[in-house]
C-alpha cells in the first residue's frame, strides 16, 4: 500500500472486500510447493544474474581507458549527462540497453547510444545520447536503428527529443549500411523536421563533435546548445579541410561555440561548460510552455490505488523456462494489477486466452494474456475484446506466451486463418496505446495477433524467458528433417538415424540461439529485456509516456467474417 | 505640549515610553514595559522600517535614514516623536544617545522623564580624567596613572618612568579602545603618543590623553549599581565580562568566578561610593579592572547606563532591572535593601555576532536566511533583535543576539551555554557561535581561568576546527555532515518534485517515485560541496559524494577519493528544515538549512556537536556575457591584428578619438547611424587608436576597417 499525494487509502486486506470497490481480486495462483516451482527460481535466478552481468559490461560504456580519456576533456558519460538533466531524483527508463549485443566482431556496447524516457520540469522527454567512448560515438547500423526507434516513440507519443550530441558521424567502414537507406542515418533529420512540423520540440545539446551528417542534428533543431572548447559543429572537420581546401583552421574557429553563437548562428546558447550546458538544456525546456499541449487531464485515472497483494519477485519464477511447462497467466496479472483486482471478460469462452479490466497505478488497461494454444474461440474474444477498449480509449497490455495458433484440418476448416485474421486487424486498427510484454513463447501468426514488433506496440519488452522465433525448434527441425529427407530420398542418398538427428539438433540450435531474448533484443526486436519483478513499474512508466492528450478515433477495416 | 502645573508634572506616572534604540535592547525594554502595562513608542530609520522592534511597540515613527546619526542619534527628532505620540518618558537604551548628557539634559527642558541617571552624573563619568580625580577623592582604589592636563611629551614621559613599564595610553573621551596604546618600554613611547593623540583627535576631536599602569594579566570585573532619587544606592554584585575581542566583550558572566566572597563585597562598596561620589540614581555600572597576580582591583570607568550585559545579573538576583529603571524614573524608592538582594546561581550572556571570526572579527553584513535561535524557558532567556529574512547592514552594530542562561551553579550553567550554543541556529551570514562554542568548551573557560588576553592567549585551541575525528576515527564529521546533506537534499528534491510536479498529469508522478527507476541498475546522484570553514574561514576540503537511492528514504553515500568507507543513510523523517536521519544505525536529530547566494547553494547542517556550512556550485546561474573567452581569430584573418570594423552600413555621425589616443576595452570611438538607430563603436581591448581616416558625416560600409587598437 502507498498513498498518492498524501491521501489516505482504503486498506484492504485480502479477502476482505468492501461493497464499493467489487472487483474481482485475484487468487495467488502459484503453488510454492511443487518441485517445477523451485526449479524454475533457481533457474530465473541464473537468467537474471547473466543478464546483470551483461548489462554491467555495457554500463561500462566503451571500457576505462576511453572512460579516463572521456573524463580527462571534461565530459561525462552519457547516462551521467541524462541523469544531469532530468528532474533530480526521477526516473529514467532506459531502453535497448543491449542494442548490438554480440552482433559486430567487435562489441558496440548499448550500440554506442543511450536512448530512454525521463521527465524533465515535469514534462516527459525522450533522451538520444551519443557515448563517445563508444568508437567515438560513430553511427553503426544499429546504432541508426536504436536512434530512429527513440524518435518512432517520440513521434507516436509526442514526447519532447533532447539530443545530446557526441558523435564523429556515419561509421565509415560501414557506410553502405549506415547512410543511404531509408531507415538510414537521413532519416533521423528526417524525422526531426517531421515531427518540429507537428509540434514536438526538436533540442540539441552540443556537447563533443557533431561532425558532417551529425552537424545537422543540432543545425535541425528547434534550439540548440553548444559548449565551449568541446562542442564543434561542421560538416567537414579540420584535416578535410585541409584536404579540400588547403585551409589551416583550429576545430574551435572552424566550429566551436564562439563561432555558431556568435557568427553563424547555427546554435543558440553559449555554454561555459558540459554542466552549464545541461543546466541550459534543462531551461529550454523550462520555457517549452505548450500550454494545453502533452498535458494529460485523463479524468478517469484514479488518484488512489492499491499495490498488488502478491511479491512482485515472484513473476521471476513464473514463468517457466521450459516453454512447455504450462502456467496460468492469472499469476502474473495478480502482480502487476493494482490491488491484483482484475474483472475477466469472457471468462468461460475461449479460456486460452485471458481478457478483462484492470488498473494499474490507478489507470485503466485492458490486457490480455495467453493461456495457451490460440483456437478460433480464443482469437474471435481477443478481437471482440480489442475491439471494446478501443471503442472506450482503454489502453491495452499484452502478455505474450504464444505457440501459435491452431493447426490441423478441424481448425482450417472452421476457419482459423479467418478469426486470426480478425484478430491481427483489431490489433492493427486500434488506437489506443498498446505494450507489449513478451514472458514467454512468441511464436509464428501467435507474435502478429498478440501484438508482435511488426504491429507498433507503443512499448515492447521481453522477460529474460522469452523466445521469439516463426515456430518452435523442435517443430522447425520436425520440418526441415522432412524436406531434406525427401530430398535425399529423391536424389537416392541414404540418411541415417544420427545423420537426421544431428541434423535436426543443428536446427534446434540455430533456432534456440536466434529465438532467443538476447538475439532479439541485440537487433532491436524490442525496446529491451526487463526484470520479470519491474513489470508493474516498467508498465506504469510507459503507460504514463504513451497515453495521448487527445484520443485517436479507432476505425477499423473489413473484417472476414 | 499642554501647561501643566508643577506639582501635576511632578507626579506624572510613566503611561508611555518613547524607546529611543532599536534592535534588541529596543524590544527588551518594551517586554517590561508590556508587562507593567506601560505603552511603547518605537522610532527607526528607514533602513529599519521592517525591524522587530518596530513591531514590538504600540506605535513607531519614522526619525530619519539610516546613518544613525540622522536617525537614532537625531536627539530633535526624538524628542519631536515624543511629543507628537504623547510619551512621558524616554529610555535610551543603550549606545546611540544613553551616556549623552546633553540629551539628557534636554529631555528634562522639553519635560519628557529620562530614563536614566541625572545629566550631571553622565558628564562627570563621560570626562574619564574627571572621574577618576572624583573616584581618587571618594577613595576608589585607582590604576597608578596621571591623569592631569599638561599634555607636553617629556613630561608625560617622566611621569611614565614614575608609574613604571609596560604603560597605557588612552584617550580621555571616548571609549571601544580607540586610541589606546601599550607601551613596553621608554623608546616607543614617544612615537605611541603621537598616534594615541591623532587617532584621539581624529575619533573623538579631542586630543587628550591619559597614562596608566598597564596590568599584564588582567580581568575586567563591573558592579552593576542602582540609585533613587532619594539617594540610596545599592549594588546588585559584579559581572566578569574579560573575555573580549577587538575590546569588546563576547562573553560574560555573573559572579565572578573564583572569587571570594569578602573581596565581592569589597568590590561592591567601591561601586557603590563611586556613585555615591556623583549624586548617581538609576541603573549604572562600575568596571574595575583586577589583576589577577595581585588580586588588586581599580577603577576603570563608570557606564551611566543599562548594560549590554545586565541580563546576567538579572537572572542571578531575580530582578527585572528595566522595570526598576522605571520605578526610579517615577521616583519610588529601590525595591530592596543591599541586605535583601539576592544571590542565586550562576549566568552566563554569550553575545552572537555577525562577524568574521577568521578575518579578525571583521562585522559581516547579509540576509538572515534561516535564523532559528533555542527556545526559551525560564532559564534560557534569548535577547533578540531580528528575525528570520532580516538584514544585518553596515549602519548599526552587527549583534544579532545575546544568549543568556542560568543554572544553579558555574558548572551547571556552563553545559547548558554549551549546548545552546550548539543548538543556536543562523545562516545566511558569518556568525561568531562557533567561536563561542570553542571558548565555553576550552579547559581554562571551564575552570573559570578567564582574563582579557584569554582569546590571544588560547588562540592556538580556538581557531582550528580539527575535522574532528568522530567514534571509531573512520570518517570525519565534516565528511558525515555532508553525507547527511546530500540524503537530505536528495529526499527533499525528490518530495518537491513529486508534489509539485508541473505537468498536472496524474501518472507522472510514478516517474517520481522513490527510489528512482533504472533498468537493471540504481540511479546514482553526484553531489559536490564545498566545506566552508567559518573558524579558518576558507573552504578546507573539496567534497565529491554519490549517492545511491537504495530504498525509500534509504540512501548509500559514497565519497570519490580517498579511501572512506560508504555510508548508510536513512532519512527517517523529512520536514521542512528539521530532519531526522540515520546513519550506520545511529539515529539523530539534524537541521538543514539552504538558500542561495553567490551564485552557490549554501546548506548548513546541524547534527549532533557539529555545525557544518557546504556550498553547492549552481550551475545556470553563471554570468553570461562572457562568451568572449575565446574570440574566432579567422574573421579577422584578411586584417592586421586589432582591426575594428564596421559592424554595418551606415553613416558615420560623431568620431570621439583622435588616432593615438590611449583607450580601454569597450571605450566609445566613433558613433554610427544606420536604419534609424544609433551604434555606438567601442575599442575590442585596450591600447591606442590607430589608422583612423574616417570624419563624421562619411558613410561607410559593411565590415570595412574603421581603425585599428594597437599596444
Amino acid at each position: 500500500r502507498r498513498s498518492w499525494r498524501g491521501l489516505p487509502l482504503c486498506s484492504l486486506r485480502p479477502g476482505q472486500k468492501s461493497a464499493a470497490l467489487s472487483s474481482a481480486v485475484l487468487p495467488d495462483g502459484v503453488d510454492r510447493s511443487t518441485e517445477a516451482f523451485a526449479r524454475n527460481a533457481a533457474n530465473a535466478e541464473g537468467l537474471l544474474s547473466q543478464l546483470r552481468s551483461h548489462i554491467q559490461k555495457v554500463l561500462g560504456g566503451g571500457g576505462a581507458e576511453a572512460v579516463r580519456r572521456n573524463r580527462s576533456r571534461n565530459k561525462l558519460l552519457p547516462r551521467e549527462r541524462i541523469d544531469r538533466v532530468i528532474d533530480p531524483g526521477s526516473s529514467f527508463l532506459e531502453l535497448s540497453q543491449l542494442a548490438g549485443y554480440d552482433l559486430y566482431e567487435e562489441p558496440l556496447p548499448s550500440g554506442g547510444i543511450i536512448t530512454g524516457i525521463g521527465p524533465v520540469q515535469g514534462r516527459l522527454c525522450i533522451f538520444v545520447a551519443n557515448d563517445p567512448t563508444v568508437k567515438g560515438g560513430t553511427y553503426y547500423p544499429i546504432t541508426v536503428k536504436k536512434h530512429l526507434r527513440a524518435q518512432e516513440i517520440a513521434a507516436q507519443c509526442k514526447l519532447p527529443c533532447i539530443y545530446l550530441v557526441d558523435s564523429g558521424g556515419a561509421n565509415l567502414p560501414r557506410q553502405a549500411d549506415v547512410f543511404p537507406d531509408r531507415d538510414n542515418f537521413g532519416r533521423i533529420f528526417y524525422n526531426q523536421a517531421k515531427m518540429s512540423a507537428e509540434g514536438i520540440p526538436q533540442i540539441a545539446l552540443v556537447l563533443g563533435s557533431c561532425t558532417a551528417g551529425g552537424a545537422y542534428i543540432p543545425a535541425m533543431a528547434d534550439e540548440s546548445v553548444i559548449v565551449k572548447g568541446n562542442g564543434t559543429i561542421f560538416l567537414a572537420g579540420p584535416p578535410l579541410v585541409k584536404a579540400a581546401t588547403g585551409e589551416e583552421v583550429s576545430a574551435e574557429d572552424l566550429g566551436g561555440a564562439s563561432m555558431h553563437c556568435r557568427i553563424s548562428g547555427v546554435s543558440d546558447h553559449f555554454a561555459h561548460d558540459e554542466l552549464h550546458g545541461l543546466a541550459i538544456g534543462r531551461n529550454i525546456l523550462k520555457n517549452l510552455h505548450m500550454a494545453g499541449k502533452g498535458l494529460n487531464t485523463s479524468p478517469y485515472v484514479s488518484s488512489e490505488y492499491k499495490e498488488p497483494l502478491y511479491d512482485a519477485n515472484e513473476l521471476r519464477s513464473i514463468a517457466p523456462t521450459d516453454q512447455k511447462q504450462p502456467f496460468d497467466v492469472r499469476s502474473i496479472i495478480a502482480r502487476i494489477a493494482d490491488g491484483s483486482e482484475f474483472d475477466e471478460f469472457k471468462k468461460y469462452y475461449g479460456t486460452t486466452l485471458v481478457t478483462g479490466f484492470a488498473k494499474i497505478y490507478g489507470q485503466s488497461v485492458g490486457i490480455i494474456g495467453n493461456n495457451g494454444i490460440l483456437f478460433i474461440e480464443s482469437a474471435l474474444k481477443g478481437s471482440h475484446f480489442i475491439e471494446l477498449c478501443a471503442q472506450r480509449n482503454i489502453p491495452l497490455i499484452f502478455l505474450q506466451n504464444i505457440t501459435g495458433f491452431m493447426v490441423g484440418s478441424k481448425s482450417e476448416a472452421g476457419g482459423i486463418a479467418k478469426a486470426g485474421a480478425k484478430m491481427v486487424m483489431a490489433v492493427s486498427c486500434s488506437k489506443v496505446p498498446k505494450i507489449t510484454i513478451i514472458v514467454g513463447g512468441s511464436f509464428g501468426a501467435g507474435n502478429y495477433g498478440m501484438c508482435g514488433r511488426a504491429y507498433s506496440p507503443d512499448f515492447l519488452f521481453l522477460w529474460p524467458t522469452a523466445k521469439i522465433s516463426v515456430m518452435g525448434g523442435a517443430q522447425a527441425a520436425g520440418v526441415l528433417a522432412q524436406i531434406e529427407k525427401n530430398n535425399k530420398k529423391k536424389q537416392g542418398i541414404k540418411w541415417s538415424e544420427e545423420e537426421e538427428e544431428n541434423f535436426k539438433a543443428s536446427v534446434v540450435e540455430a533456432y534456440e540461439r536466434e529465438g532467443s531474448a538476447y538475439y532479439s533484443t541485440s537487433r532491436l526486436w524490442d525496446d529491451g529485456i526487463i526484470d520479470p519483478a519491474d513489470t508493474r513499474r516498467v508498465l506504469g512508466l510507459c503507460l504514463s509516456a504513451s497515453i495521448k492528450p487527445s484520443p485517436e478515433d479507432t476505425k477499423f477495416g473489413v473484417f472476414r467474417m | 505640549s499642554s501647561p501643566t502645573s508643577p506639582e501635576a508634572k511632578e507626579g506624572r506616572t510613566i503611561e508611555k515610553i518613547l524607546v529611543a534604540n532599536r534592535g534588541e535592547i529596543a524590544c527588551r525594554i518594551m517586554r517590561t514595559a508590556r508587562r507593567l502595562g506601560i505603552r511603547t513608542v518605537a522610532v527607526f530609520s528607514d533602513a529599519d522600517r521592517g525591524a522587530l522592534h518596530v513591531d514590538y511597540a504600540d506605535e513607531a515613527i519614522r526619525i530619519g535614514p539610516p546613518p544613525a546619526r540622522s536617525s537614532y542619534l537625531n536627539a530633535s527628532a526624538i524628542i519631536e516623536a515624543a511629543h507628537r505620540t504623547g510619551a512621558q518618558a524616554i529610555h535610551p537604551g543603550y549606545g546611540f544617545l544613553s551616556e549623552s548628557a546633553d540629551f539628557a539634559q534636554l529631555c528634562e527642558a522639553e519635560e519628557l522623564n529620562f530614563i536614566g541617571p541625572p545629566a550631571s552624573a553622565i558628564r562627570e563619568m563621560g570626562d574619564k580624567s574627571a572621574s577618576k580625580r572624583i573616584m581618587g577623592a571618594a577613595g576608589v582604589p585607582l590604576v597608578p596613572g596621571y591623569h592631569g592636563d599638561r599634555q607636553d611629551i617629556d613630561f608625560l614621559k617622566a611621569e611614565a618612568e614614575k608609574i613604571g613599564y609596560p604603560i597605557l595610553i588612552k584617550p580621555t573621551h571616548g571609549g571601544g579602545g580607540k586610541g589606546m596604546r601599550i607601551v613596553q618600554s621608554p623608546d616607543e613611547f614617544v612615537d605611541s603618543i603621537l598616534s594615541a593623540q591623532r587617532e584621539a583627535a581624529a575619533s573623538f576631536g579631542i586630543s587628550t590623553i591619559l597614562i596608566e599602569k598597564y596590568i599584564t594579566q588582567p580581568r575586567h570585573v563591573e558592579v552593576q549599581v542602582f540609585g533613587d532619587k532619594h539617594g540610596n544606592v545599592i549594588h546588585l554584585y559584579e559581572r566578569d565580562c574579560s573575555v573580549q575581542r577587538r575590546h569588546q566583550k563576547i562573553i560574560e558572566e555573573a559572579p565572578a568566578p573564583n572569587v571570594v566572597n569578602e573581596f565581592r563585597s569589597h568590590l561592591g562598596e567601591a561601586a557603590v561610593a563611586a556613585a555615591k561620589a556623583v549624586g548617581y540614581y538609576n541603573a549604572g555600572t562600575v568596571e574595575f579592572i583586577m589583576d589577577t597576580l595581585s588580586s588588586q582591583f581599580y577603577f576603570m570607568e563608570m557606564n551611566t547606563r543599562l548594560q549590554v550585559e545586565h541580563p546576567v545579573t538579572e537572572m542571578i538576583v531575580g530582578q527585572d532591572l528595566v522595570e526598576w529603571q522605571i520605578l526610579v524614573a517615577n521616583g519610588e524608592t529601590l525595591p530592596l535593601t543591599q541586605s535583601e538582594v539576592p544571590l542565586k546561581g550562576h549566568a552566563f550572556e554569550a553575545r552572537v555576532y555577525a562577524e568574521n571570526v577568521s578575518r579578525g572579527f571583521l562585522p559581516a553584513t547579509g540576509s538572515l536566511h534561516y535564523y532559528h535561535p533555542v527556545s526559551i524557558s525560564p532559564t534560557v532567556r534569548v535577547e533578540t533583535g531580528v528575525k528570520e529574512g532580516d538584514t544585518v547592514s553596515m549602519h548599526y552594530d552587527p549583534m544579532i543576539a545575546k544568549l543568556v542562561v542560568w543554572g544553579e551553579n558555574r558548572q551547571a550553567a556552563l553545559v547548558k551555554l554549551k549546548d545552546c550554543l550548539l543548538n543556536f541556529q543562523v545562516a545566511g551570514l558569518p556568525t561568531n557561535i562557533g567561536f563561542l562554542h570553542k571558548i565555553a568548551n576550552h579547559w581554562a573557560f571551564e575552570k573559570g581561568l578567564v582574563g582579557t588576553h584569554f582569546i590571544e592567549q588560547f588562540k592556538e585551541d580556538l581557531f582550528i576546527d580539527s575535522g574532528v575525528d568522530i567514534a571509531a576515527g573512520t570518517s570525519s564529521a565534516s565528511k558525515l555532515g555532508a553525507a547527511l546533506v546530500a540524503a537530505c537534499i536528495c529526499e527533499m528534491d525528490h518530495n518537491s518534485y513529486k508534489e509539485n510536479f508541473p505537468g498536472g498529469d496524474k501518472l507522472l508522478s510514478l516517474w517520481y517515485d522513490n527510489p528512482p527507476f533504472r533498468m537493471h541498475h540504481s540511479a546514482k546522484r553526484l553531489i559536490e560541496l564545498e566545506w566552508e570553514n567559518e573558524l579558518e574561514g576558507k573552504c578546507l576540503e573539496l567534497l565529491k559524494l554519490a549517492i545511491t537511492c537504495v530504498s525509500k528514504g534509504g540512501y548509500l553515500v559514497e565519497f570519490e577519493g580517498g579511501d572512506s568507507p560508504v555510508m548508510e543513510i536513512k532519512v527517517v523523517h523529512l520536514g521542512e528544515c528539521k530532519c531526522i536521519v540515520e546513519a550506520d544505525g545511529l539515529s539523530t536529530h539534524v537541521t538543514l538549512a539552504r538558500y542561495f547566494k553567490d551564485n552557490c547553494q549554501h546548506i548548513h547542517i546541524w547534527h549532533g556537536q557539529h555545525h557544518h556550512h557546504y556550498r553547492e556550485p549552481v550551475t545556470l546561474d553563471r554570468s553570461n556575457d562572457d562568451a568572449s573567452d575565446h574570440k574566432p581569430s579567422f574573421q579577422l584573418a584578411s586584417h592586421p591584428k586589432g582591426s575594428v570594423l564596421a559592424p554595418m552600413a551606415g553613416l558615420v555621425v560623431k568620431v570621439l578619438l583622435e588616432n593615438g589616443a590611449k583607450v580601454e576595452e569597450g571605450q566609445p570611438i566613433l558613433v554610427l547611424e544606420a536604419m534609424k538607430m544609433e551604434h555606438v563603436v567601442k575599442s575590442p581591448r585596450a591600447g591606442y587608436v590607430e589608422g583612423l581616416h574616417i570624419a563624421s558625416g562619411q558613410q561607410v560600409f559593411d565590415t570595412s576597417v574603421l581603425f585599428t587598437v594597437k599596444d
